[in-house]
């Protein structure tokens, strides 16, 4: 029963948020986020300790149709996907403390929302629920997005929401096929695998398609990625906190839960086409974020260059690519919380994405400086940050892959590696070093509510990286 | 005590942490902290070097090995195991020393060079960290381990070069050694999935055993050789990856030292004589790194001819002096290449620091056309410098000149044209006493040709001068040749790690005494020829000419980083603004509009369809049905 309230909560908090007072609704949404992190860290121990609580639930929902309320945490992935979430929320409304947004009620309650339907997503055992919950968490970040923002945010995110919305019914279409096919019409996802799995190819092959486009604009891979720039640039940060650390990762996640084991033979025919797409999207963004001036452009293609390897790295079809896809998954969510949240700081300070704005803040702003290094530089997986681990393992897993072109594969995804310092690099230099210009002659350092954030992300970081126990131990029990 | 080489790194860990997190508060005492840390781990060093030399015969009889030392598990799945564990042996036993030894040295001279700097706490913490990520990837039981060193010590020389990161110019070099060592690390990266592949395991003693057990696939162990090798030219700046090495000069005087001495550059050196198990059934990997170690060698020593940077001169002695330890791996000559990194530390660091002394008592100035006549001004900074000159140019009984002897009388008995690449090797050794004494003589002999009055740098300064001093002038008796009556100490403490698999080229040293005793006459002679010609050039030298013809291409470097810069970074952002231009916003993100578009339009026509019309609703209706029955039609004939 706890389980349900990890969706509950938050979503009954942010209905709660939407009808109080402007001057209450922060700190009700910091206590909210924080008692679904406390519930989350219960099921977190009654999954690791087997015995101590239920992490299931099942609820008749649909009867006629075969489909139930039935939501699990029992896998890795989605502990991690659930711990990364409990801690993203808490975390972004710590760190809004001195920046509060217009509207506060509206704000609060549709990231609470938000927080509400991505939880489903990553604990939806139903594959009717898991659609619901696809798009729920969808609806609160498209308000968010289009209220919240640059002033291209209206036609940016309508673009958005169309471009991941027709994705999404084709998947609905796909899964309502895959139903037709269970002898006991369930919803069930160990239904749907069990019929999955005995689908002939040529069918696979097809609705691999279907089921894969609507996860790919999500993530996004190359070529379907056009819309995420655009979105992170406009939307405002803490929104964009929410798509890029969070809803890119339903889209692995959907994968890995929902395509892979159900279409198998479809996942293995498309492997070299993926993997080549995933690449090449890893190349191309590295390329983009090299020429960007914006910097919250700059870490969109960064990101894309991230999610397309671990995109590769599960079509690798490789249990420790699989493993390492996890930790990454989890690690890149830290990790661009925090970059994300040190480009607000930037923007409140200094309000301009643009970074030839920027420099020299080195001398003024020590404690923001050494955050900005440390992440940056977990973002390009120095060792012994927590981004190291997972990609060492997903490069590993590229290139024991079964696909011919696997060298090639990893040789160029590995250039993504040498590029990312090139721009990341070039990024820590033209933000904090340099002599201070007029317009960041007064850059004020962090302030205490950014500060006590950007530890906890730095603590993360740096615990992770140099003991990883935690997370082998989530991964290797089974994905 | 060798189960407690965990505190070698500990100290300087905890050094980083005190002074990180104290740099404003502890002020002056933090240079202390973090000497004191390393002064700690250098004991420790020197307690477990004396345990290994009483340990491997006893290990190897039981068919054992190095020591391991497991702390704990990094990576643990079903399908991956690598402990963060650490090794202990004699080779690793040299390393620490050296680190953490030099390394002390280095952090006392810092306390007085960087006294007035305002980042003086910071500048400690980085030290203790850039020694900890030294240690780390040398003690790595695992190339896991060792890479997480390898890229610690990428990050700390990037922190350190751009240390002063108010000037642009230093923080582009920063950014450059960052990522030409990340071009190398990539290799050294596919190197390790490749060994992962196919022995699922990355420990040394493992694989050692793996491979020498397994049936020799030439095309994979040369892969494998390759791939380190790129990693190793990029850490120890040889051809291609070498243009950060000089640029990197842009840090303070003593990171320099660290990065060209005690750690950094040496890495790639130990990376690939701890792979020698893989190297020596590699032979066409030995050859590669056998000329690629021949050419930095001699392009590096012409470039260092025609500088006039005290430190550039002294950064591409660095690359060349590290071309010759390069030649030596290619001949499979291990302990002559370590011998050559021991005392290679010992006299760069005394050459570096030294620079430090003439740049801090000329105030800043770092060209030596506007130094000159030094000598009298500062004597002890003279007298060692002096020393160092005469080590590294190859003049007996001084360090350098037994270690580079070793490396060139092994090339000389190299089969395959080892006689022309000792000539060639020779040919850089001339130029290395050149160009070395030009330095000199420019620097400390002739008249007073700048600014303000140079004086003695205090003795902080000096003490670790006077020491470094002794070693490069001593440090050659620890492997003095069979041939003059010594027993080569080092080699017999390496023997027990390398012994194992001598391949087709190690130990082909079956010269008679007479050659070897004509080829080191030749070498003195070559040394001496060099000093000379430096001496009738700059024993008086006064303003410099401009350098012509083939002595400015010289001093341009080879117009290497101009030929990079136009051949890769400049097509690079042209690439990349054109595909965002092109590709990004009219191709891809335009597909995606025109679809939207169209559909837009469609319904604007589309709705001319919602006439309500009833009669042209049936109509449509009777449309419907009849293709839904050809449909069937089609479907049943068909399928």
């Amino acid at each position: 029963m706890l389980i349900v309230l990890l969706i509950l909560v938050p979503f009954l908090a942010g209905l709660a948020a939407m009808a109080m007072p402007s001057s209450k609704v922060h700190i009700h949404a910091i206590g909210a986020s924080v008692l679904t992190l406390v519930l989350g860290s219960v099921c977190y121990y009654y999954f690791t300790h087997p015995g101590m609580g239920e992490t299931t639930f099942s609820y008749p929902w649909i009867e006629k149709l075969g489909a139930s309320f039935s939501v699990a945490m029992d896998d890795g992935l989605t502990v991690l996907m659930v711990m990364l979430t409990a801690l993203a929320f808490p975390l972004i409304f710590i760190s809004l403390l001195n920046k509060i947004p217009d509207r506060p009620s509206t704000f609060f309650g549709l990231m609470l929302m938000a927080q509400a339907g991505l939880m489903g997503v990553f604990l939806a055992k139903d594959a009717l629920l898991f659609y619901l919950f696809w798009e729920v968490a969808l609806i609160p970040v498209y308000f968010l997005s289009s209220m919240y923002g640059g002033p291209r945010r209206i036609p940016v995110t309508f673009k958005f929401f169309v471009y991941t919305f027709v994705g999404s019914l084709i998947m609905l279409v796909s899964m309502i096929y895959i139903y037709q096919q269970t002898p006991i019409h369930s919803f069930s996802w160990s239904s749907f695998v069990s019929v999955g799995q005995s689908l002939p190819s040529n069918q696979q092959n097809w609705l691999f398609w279907m089921m894969f486009v609507a996860f790919a604009i999500k993530m996004p891979v190359f070529p379907f990625h056009t819309w995420q720039p655009d979105a992170y640039e406009q939307s405002a940060t803490p929104v964009t906190i929410v798509l890029s650390a969070l809803m890119v990762k339903m889209g692995l996640f959907a994968v890995v839960r929902w395509l892979l084991p159900v279409i198998p033979l479809g996942s293995m025919h498309w492997m070299n086409i993926v993997m080549l797409l995933s690449i090449i999207g890893v190349v191309y963004a590295s390329f983009m974020a090299l020429v960007q001036t914006n910097i919250k452009r700059l870490i969109a293609y960064s990101s894309i260059a991230h999610i397309g390897l671990m995109c590769a790295a599960i079509f690798s079809h490789q249990i420790i690519g699989m493993q390492g896809v996890a930790i990454q998954m989890f690690n890149h969510g830290i990790n661009i919380l925090g970059l994300w949240i040190l480009v607000s700081i930037i923007e409140h300070r200094l309000n301009t994405q643009d970074m030839r704005e920027m420099g020299g803040v080195a001398k003024i702003a020590p404690a923001f400086t050494i955050a900005l290094v440390l992440i940056s530089l977990a973002n390009i997986a120095l060792p012994l940050t927590n981004g190291f681990i997972g990609e060492f393992m997903m490069f590993n897993g590229l290139f024991n892959s079964v696909s011919p072109y696997r060298t090639v594969f990893t040789v160029v995804a590995g250039l993504g590696i040498i590029l990312a310092a090139v721009y990341t690099l070039g990024m820590i230099q033209k933000v904090a070093y340099g002599e201070l210009k007029t317009s960041t002659s007064s850059f004020k350092d962090l302030s205490k509510n950014e500060w006590v954030v950007l530890i906890i992300v730095m603590f993360i970081i740096l615990w992770l990286g140099f003991y990883p126990s935690v997370l082998m131990k989530l991964v290797d029990v089974n994905l | 005590m060798i189960q407690y080489v965990w505190l070698v790194p500990l100290f300087p860990l905890i050094g980083f942490l005190i002074t990180g997190l104290g740099r404003n508060t502890l002020g002056k005492s933090s240079g202390w902290i973090a000497s004191m840390a390393i002064l700690a781990s250098f004991i420790v060093s020197c307690i477990i070097f004396f345990d290994v030399q009483a340990l491997p015969e006893n290990v190897f009889e039981k068919g054992g090995g190095p020591v391991i030392v497991q702390l704990f598990d990094f990576i643990k799945t079903q399908s991956m195991q690598i402990g963060f564990d650490f090794q202990v042996d004699a080779l690793t036993s040299i390393f620490l020393l050296v680190i953490t030894g030099i390394g002390f040295l280095i952090h006392l001279y810092s306390i007085s060079y960087m006294g007035h700097d305002d980042g003086y706490g910071k500048f400690f913490s980085y030290l203790n960290l850039f020694i900890f990520s030294m240690l780390l990837l040398v003690l790595g039981a695992n190339y896991l381990i060792m890479f997480i060193g390898w890229e610690g010590v990428g990050l700390c020389s990037y922190l350190l070069i751009g240390f002063w990161y108010k000037n642009v110019a230093y923080t582009d070099a920063a950014k450059k050694a960052f990522i030409m060592n990340r071009i190398g690390d990539l290799g050294f990266l596919i190197g390790i999935f490749l060994i992962f592949s196919r022995y699922n395991t990355l420990d040394f003693k493992s694989l050692q055993f793996l491979i020498s057990h397994d049936t020799y696939d030439a095309t994979f162990i040369s892969s494998v050789a390759l791939c380190f090798f790129v990693g190793a030219t990029g850490k120890s700046a040889q051809l291609p990856l070498f243009t950060w090495l000089p640029d990197a000069m842009a840090g303070p005087t003593p990171v320099s030292a660290l990065i060209h001495a005690a750690t950094m550059v040496t890495a790639g050196i130990y990376m690939i004589t701890r792979s020698h198990f893989i190297y020596s059934i590699a032979p066409y990997a030995q050859h590669v790194i056998l000329i690629i170690g021949l050419a930095t060698a001699l392009i590096a020593a012409t470039i260092a001819t025609q500088q006039n940077d005290i430190k550039k001169v002294l950064a591409y002695s660095t690359v060349s002096q590290l071309g010759f330890m390069f030649m030596a791996l290619g001949v499979g000559a291990y302990t002559a290449a370590i011998f050559h990194v021991v005392t290679h530390a010992f006299f760069k660091a005394l050459l570096f620091l030294g620079s430090g002394s003439v740049i801090h008592a000329v105030d800043g100035e770092q060209d030596i056309r506007h130094m000159g006549g030094l000598k009298k001004y500062m004597k002890t900074t003279y007298a060692t410098f002096l020393i160092g000159c005469i080590a590294i140019a190859g003049i007996p009984p001084l360090s350098g000149f037994f270690s580079k002897d070793e490396i060139m009388m092994h090339v000389f008995t190299y089969p395959i044209y080892g006689n022309i690449f000792w000539v060639l090797g020779m040919l850089a050794a001339l130029m290395t006493a050149y160009y070395m004494f030009r330095l000199l003589f420019i620097t400390f002999h002739g008249e007073y040709r700048g600014k303000g009055h140079p004086h003695e740098s205090p003795a902080l300064m000096t003490i670790p001068l006077i020491v470094l001093a002794i070693f490069s002038a001593l440090g050659g008796l620890i492997g003095i040749p069979e041939v003059l009556g010594g027993h080569h100490a080092l080699h017999e403490f390496l023997s027990p790690v390398l012994l194992k698999s001598t391949g087709m080229n190690a130990n082909v040293n079956h010269l008679s005494h007479e050659s070897e005793y004509i080829l080191m006459g030749v070498a003195v002679l070559i040394a001496v020829i060099g000093i000379l010609i430096a001496w009738f050039g700059y024993k008086k030298y006064n303003a410099a000419a401009e350098a012509k013809g083939i002595a400015s291409f010289f001093e341009q470097k080879w117009y290497f980083d101009e030929a990079y810069d136009n051949i890769i970074v400049k097509p690079l952002y042209h690439i990349s603004s054109f595909s965002e231009k092109v590709i990004e916003k009219s191709g891809l993100d335009g597909i995606v509009n025109g679809i939207g578009k169209m559909i837009q339009l469609g319904s604007t026509r589309l709705r001319l369809l919602q006439s309500g019309l009833v009669g042209f609703y049936l109509f449509l209706i009777v449309i419907g049905i009849v293709l839904l029955f050809a449909l069937q039609l089609l479907y049943n004939k068909f399928l």
